[in-house]
């Protein structure tokens, strides 16, 4: 049956469009203003052109916490796919116990940003803390308000620890969704362990997995709350990620007009991302049917 | 509208962008188009290749800010050239 067509249904979404103007395209429409002016304030502002864009372009600050982020989002990337992966196939597949993991899995998601990052702050301490003193005690020196090995191990362990099972959780859905007809054949033709995950679990969890990579790219691209609770972004500016760079740069020195030439780029950078790992799904979908 | 703190330069850039998206639909509702496959190998219709150019006119024009850093609006000649590309090859 072929899909009745009506341009008029678009009046539809119209309700959509307004709320996500007033939202998100005219404040982003103001910081794009921000960006060619200055201001000292009184809401007067003065046209310096693109002259904020070349600052920031050649600002090595800027360019050390993109690194840094581009570093944090590449590790927890390679720690949390596989690590999730693992997870799901060891999974329980049905029963008391599958919905007793599921349950446990989700609990991390459910806990807010900065209270995980409370929680692993005061963890971390080697006065009171369980992890730092028990490492204390065992002889390894761990300290990540000064040691900048340490305070980078602690965020990456956090964020292993709060996203994982998002990972788990997609990757079992996946997983769940291959009919027994799969394996009853992968048997008949005797295929091994690895040649079941090769050739049936992975191409079928493709899918969920390319949306699990997204949402965590995403996310950790954009961390703000759970590093600057445990570290503040030190020491010095160690694990200063482009987000407590912004808002240092926004709220703490009020520079507007550099702060939203800054905001401008990191969303441009956000943006093509998105969009290559947004084409990679469609035509991986494409493909299989 | 004050608190906005409108420029003329901006709103020009902005009414451009509107005016841009509004054409495309016009004309993806008036001469449907199907997806095609070009250079890239993925599928793209005529808005698909307007975004591809959109975006990467903005890192063109931040490329030639950071790197030559003079003589701005020529950037947008190579953005020209890049969007008539994009528009024939992707």
């Amino acid at each position: 049956m072929d899909k009745t067509l009506n341009h008029k249904a678009w009046f539809l979404v119209l309700p959509v469009i307004v709320l996500v103007a007033f939202s998100a395209v005219i404040p982003l429409m103001t910081v794009v203003n921000y960006s060619v002016q200055d201001t000292f304030g009184n809401n007067q502002f003065f046209w310096v052109g693109l002259e904020w864009f070349e600052e920031m372009l050649h600002s090595e600050r800027m360019w050390d916490a993109l690194g840094r982020q581009l570093l944090f989002s590449a590790i927890i990337l390679t720690i949390q796919i596989p690590l999730g992966i693992f997870v799901a196939l060891n999974m329980p597949k049905s029963g008391f116990w599958s919905s007793f993991c599921l349950v446990m899995m989700s609990l991390p998601l459910l806990i807010p940003w900065n209270v995980v990052g409370t929680i692993w702050q005061i963890f971390g301490r080697v006065d009171i803390g369980l992890l730092g003193y028990t490492l204390d005690a065992l002889g390894i020196s761990y300290n990540y308000t000064q040691d900048i090995f340490a305070a980078w191990v602690t965020i990456i362990v956090m964020d292993v620890w709060h996203w994982t099972s998002l990972v788990a959780l997609l990757a079992f859905a996946g997983l769940k969704s291959i009919p027994d007809a799969y394996y009853q054949a992968a048997k008949i033709d005797q295929a091994s362990r690895w040649a079941i995950f090769r050739y049936i679990e992975l191409p079928k969890m493709m899918g969920v997995l390319m949306i699990a990579i997204l949402l965590r790219f995403m996310d950790s691209f954009m961390i703000y709350t759970e590093p600057f609770v445990v570290t503040g972004g030190g020491p010095g500016n160690a694990t200063t990620l482009l987000s407590i760079d912004l808002v240092k740069m926004a709220l703490g020195q009020f520079d507007l007009g550099p702060a939203a030439a800054f905001s401008i780029m990191y969303y441009l950078v956000i943006l093509i991302i998105s969009w290559v790992f947004y084409t990679v799904m469609t035509n991986l979908e494409k493909k299989e049917g | 509208m004050e608190w906005m703190a409108w420029t003329w330069p901006t709103a020009i850039f902005f009414i451009i962008i509107a005016s841009t998206l509004t054409v495309f639909t016009v004309l993806a509702i008036k001469f449907p188009e199907a997806p095609r496959m070009g250079v890239l190998r993925i599928e793209t219709t005529r808005g698909d290749r307007l975004f591809i150019t959109l975006l990467g006119s903005a890192f063109i024009n931040l490329a030639w800010l950071g790197v030559i850093g003079a003589n701005q609006p020529f950037a947008l000649i190579v953005c020209l050239l890049y969007a008539a590309a994009v528009f024939r090859w992707v």
